[in-house]
């Protein structure tokens, strides 16, 4: 019952973090210097033209009505029309967020798949040769430029092994349309198309792994440094005087208390994720979100901006709002006290 | 230093410990030697840091190493030393040959798994080291059987509650449940119940003494609670700074301290009796980096003299009195 | 234990941890590397005239050799000698954004947790607000909005980097403001800015020192993305992300066009990294990241 409160107040919380995100994506969005349509339209567009749309945008209402506007159709999931291509930003966020979310999601698997082993080993061999080589990877890891991992990766795995497709989602030879999630991998499972699950898996490593690289080392880290801490608690010591063995200390006594720092950091860092998925999807040519939006930020297409950031935000809120599910689930402290 | 030498179920014989630390090296037991016999209660005694917990910790195979390190000594356990045996054969003892009750039981047990859990896994694996053919519902049969034993009321609930739901003598009593849960045959107990407050601290106690009575167990108590001691225990080993320097049955203990150190650390019980007689003792317990040589008590003795100089050996004062002082030898 | 009669001297013990950490020596000694790099570039560099728009169409596309140590770019210029400016840069964009972010996110971590109420609601709820922007994005959408240069990219950066100190600083605050020490400067009648600045900012300044020492590296990191993405520093200023975007247009046959000035931002970030790590070990404060 108390975690049912615990996870009331966190929504809550949620909310309210998406209502001052609205805000402030508005405010730089409205009150930065330089007039949004003359932006879209560029310099050579007549001042006539210019007021057009800066009519049909609603741009020329005052502030709040702009904001009441704008939050009005945020409630309805509506984004607003791109002051480019007067397409609906949602059909285009739509179209891109299913390969972010599934380059996303590798991501994380990878990097949980890989960090938590590593912080495990290196928290049970500590100081040893292991603990090292773990600490210099993790070290690696969160300080290589995901852009230059990506290069580096292309450049090795692609152009020089010729191992693995270095752009986009899928081989141009395949026909294959991912209409039940929109995840290529999953898609192609449930149609039981497995040379398409297969080509979608070989596309996705490369950008995964540049992109796993900094919250593995992160996820490393905080697993070694929170199994050490677990690892000198007494009931380590009593669950081996009651004769439970070594194995079964580490991976289930040691691992499951441990297990909540890491994934606070997993969504803390789940921000600077999406961040560097802009990069690397901009260097696999990867059809995301985060291409979509460096492409309008670059067009200064203002509404689409403001929906990739807007959608960048309540992505970070859902991943963190199911983290707190995941923890109140992995540890009952959390679920009976609501305390965090 | 032997009691009733032949007979112990255990045995300690000259324990040396060192810790390593920031490259200097500290004896923290110096020929630590006790004796436990079958079915008997067996007390050590001393002030915090004096090496208790380091002596129990060594007999349990708890002690991280590094920093620690055992440098000599034998711990015989029904005909085995401990120390030569295979890491596996030793694991395998823990839990069901001997077993011991923790000190802090907000700390030693695991929050995220249930009481039910966690005693669930202390019976699957001590069945399957020992060959045991069990059920699920026999093993649950048996939880809930010796949570009753530790006069839990609501057994079923309290193995399904996390810890956390649990007040600390509950907790107490669900760590000495794990403890008794594969019948061992020597109970090692940490200052029981010094963690809660006193009338919790004496109910448990008095359980813990009943229960051990009751199955004929050893029992080896860590304390330094010399009112624990006179009630509970059938033997006495009194130690200072990492060495045993009086053991003696209990009444002859009490009734005849030899050691000055047990004299002064009498004198601290205030007593109702007493006659307002209470005093502490003067200075500190020495750096075990650099120990002062011979008798580590000397320095803070008024009966020291230049013969502390050198080590004193164990000189027997009694039946099974022994006491480790050249005041004794002299007498 | 016993206490050790006589102890190591605080300062002996500190310097003892820090040459037995290598990876804190290996930290210290690439940032002054690159500090040093950095403040003597005009002098170092072999062709200190390589930092403009300068094009030598003969030396276009060499690979490293003796007199170009990292080779040459697309338009002829030597590519270590750009790297040494680029270091200027990423320094004084890391040292732009912290010396702005981390007094302003300290103050208000400080306010934050010794007054509690609703300075404490607003102030933290405002940070879980920008945590929730990735900072690139923000940058991006900022330099887009604005006109993308170093300067834009630095407030968009300082806009959203204070929260992560606030946090840090709320944090330690919180757990100090009950203390004895704190209590009972109350009592003796302290001014306010006495006992946030005198008794407890002096308790959080080693966490601050590790955390602002990371942020250096990340900081870098972050600035060299934008660039990449070409919205940082504009050409022909040498900034490393640029030369790196550049760079990337040639490969895999020019390989050294991109890899030597991304292998320059590794260095300087692994530097902080390193040494931030070491000092996180000899101040005992495992928490900050």
């Amino acid at each position: 019952m108390e975690f049912v409160f615990f996870l009331i107040r966190r929504l809550a919380w949620s909310l309210v973090v998406l209502a001052g995100l609205s805000v402030l994506i508005f405010l730089i969005a409205r009150v930065v210097p330089g007039d949004p349509a003359r932006l879209a339209m560029g310099p050579r567009a007549s001042d006539v033209q210019v007021a057009q749309l800066r009519a049909e945008m609603g741009l020329d209402r005052p502030l709040p009505e702009q904001y009441a506007r704008y939050i009005g159709g945020l409630l309805h999931g509506d984004l607003g029309r791109s002051l480019l291509s007067r397409r609906s930003v949602n059909d285009d966020i739509r179209e891109t967020f299913a390969a972010t979310f599934e380059l996303v999601l590798a991501t994380i698997t990878l990097a949980v798949l890989i960090g938590i082993p590593l912080g495990v080993a290196a928290a049970t061999w500590k100081d040893a040769t292991v603990d090292n080589a773990v600490r210099l990877v993790a070290i690696l890891g969160a300080v290589t430029p995901s852009f230059f991992l990506a290069l580096l990766l292309q450049i090795l795995a692609g152009y020089e092994l010729h191992m693995l497709p270095t752009t986009g989602r899928m081989a141009p030879s395949i026909s294959f349309v991912p209409d039940i999630t929109g995840l290529m991998t999953l898609d192609a499972l449930l149609h039981l198309r497995f040379d398409v699950f297969a080509d979608a898996l070989r596309h996705l490593l490369l950008p995964s792994l540049a992109l796993a690289a900094a919250t593995t080392g992160q996820i490393a880290r905080i697993t070694r440094s929170s199994m050490i801490d677990v690892a000198r608690q007494d009931f380590i010591d009593a669950a081996r005087a009651f004769g439970i063995p070594a194995r079964v200390r580490i991976w289930k006594y040691m691992l499951r208390p441990s297990f909540v720092p890491p994934l606070t950091i997993l969504g803390l860092e789940f921000a600077s994720l999406i961040g560097n998925a802009f990069v690397v999807e901009l260097v696999f040519a990867w059809p995301g979100m985060a291409s979509y939006g460096v492409r309008t930020i670059l067009q200064k297409d203002l509404n689409a901006v403001m929906g990739v950031v807007m959608v960048s935000g309540v992505f970070f809120v859902l991943v963190n709002l199911a983290i707190d599910v995941l923890v109140g689930f992995v540890d009952p402290r959390i679920r009976i006290t609501g305390a965090r | 230093m032997n009691g009733a030498a032949s007979g112990a179920l255990l045995s300690v014989r000259d324990l040396a410990v060192t810790f390593d630390t920031y490259g200097r090296t500290a004896q923290v037991l110096d020929g630590v030697s006790l004796d436990v016999p079958a079915r008997r209660h067996v007390a050590l005694v001393g002030e915090s840091g004096c090496g208790k917990s380091v002596t129990m910790r060594a007999i349990m195979g708890l002690l991280r190493e590094p920093p620690a390190r055992v440098t000599a000594g034998e711990i015989i356990f029904e005909g085995h030393d401990l120390l030569r045996l295979k890491p596996r054969a030793r694991m395998g003892l823990c839990g069901t040959a001997m077993s011991m009750v923790f000190q802090d039981p907000m700390t030693s047990l695991n929050p995220v798994f249930t009481i039910g859990d966690q005693m669930r896994a202390i019976l699957a694996h001590a069945d399957r080291r020992l060959g045991r053919r069990r059920s699920r519902a026999e093993r649950h049969a048996r939880i809930i059987a010796v949570l009753g034993q530790v006069r839990m009321p609501d057994p079923e609930r309290i193995a399904r509650a996390w810890p956390i739901m649990l007040s600390g003598g509950m907790r107490q009593r669900v760590l000495i449940a794990m403890a008794l849960l594969n019948e061992p045959r020597l109970l090692i107990a940490d200052e029981p119940g010094t963690a809660l407050d006193v009338t919790t601290q004496a109910q448990i106690l008095r359980l813990l003494r009943e229960l051990v009575q009751a199955r004929g167990l050893a029992l080896l108590m860590i304390t330094h609670n010399l009112g624990v001691v006179r009630e509970a225990a059938d033997y006495v080993h009194v130690m200072y700074a990492g060495a045993v320097v009086e053991a003696a049955p209990a009444a002859a203990l009490f009734a005849a301290p030899r050691h000055p150190y047990t004299r002064a650390l009498l004198d601290c019980v205030p007593m109702l009796s007493g006659g307002g007689r209470f005093r502490g003792i003067d200075g500190a317990p020495p750096d075990y980096t650099s120990p002062p040589p011979g008798c580590r008590f000397a320095p803070r003795c008024a009966a020291a003299m230049p013969r502390c100089r050198t080590a004193p050996p164990a000189f027997p004062v009694g039946p099974d009195h022994r006491a480790a002082c050249w005041l004794v030898e002299a007498a | 234990m016993a206490a050790p009669a006589q102890r190591l001297s605080a300062a002996r013990q500190n310097w003892h941890r820090f040459s037995r950490n290598p990876t804190a020596v290996v930290g210290a000694a690439i940032v002054l590397l690159v500090v040093l790099a950095a403040v003597f570039a005009p002098l170092l560099a072999p062709y200190p005239g390589h930092v403009g728009a300068v094009v030598d169409f003969r030396a276009r596309h060499h690979p490293p050799s003796f007199s170009h140590p990292f080779g040459t770019d697309n338009i002829g210029r030597d590519i270590f000698s750009r790297v040494l400016f680029g270091y200027r840069v990423s320094l004084s964009l890391a040292a732009v954004v912290l010396g702005i972010a981390v007094p302003f996110g300290t103050v208000l971590g400080l306010a934050a947790g010794y007054f509690g109420g609703w300075s404490e609601t607003v102030i933290m709820r405002a940070t879980d607000i920008a945590l929730a922007i990735p900072p690139l994005v923000m940058a991006l959408a900022v330099t887009a909005v604005l006109s993308p240069n170093l300067l834009n990219a630095m407030l968009a950066i300082t806009a959203l980097w204070w929260t992560w100190h606030t946090r840090l600083v709320y944090s330690i605050t919180r757990t100090l403001r009950h203390r004895e020490y704190v209590e009972a400067a109350r009592l003796i009648g302290a001014s306010r800015a006495h006992i946030l600045f005198r008794e407890i900012l002096p308790n959080c300044v080693s966490a601050i020192s590790v955390k602002v020492t990371l942020d250096c590296g990340f900081v870098i990191l972050l600035g060299a993305s934008l660039s990449f993405l070409g919205l940082g520093v504009q050409p022909p200023t040498p900034d490393l992300g640029t030369m790196v975007a550049t760079g990337a247009d040639f490969l895999p046959d020019d390989w050294w066009e991109p890899v030597m000035p991304g292998l320059a931002i590794l260095f300087v970030t692994l530097g902080f990294n390193l040494l931030g790590d070491g000092l996180r070990d000899l101040f005992d404060v495992e928490d900050v990241r």
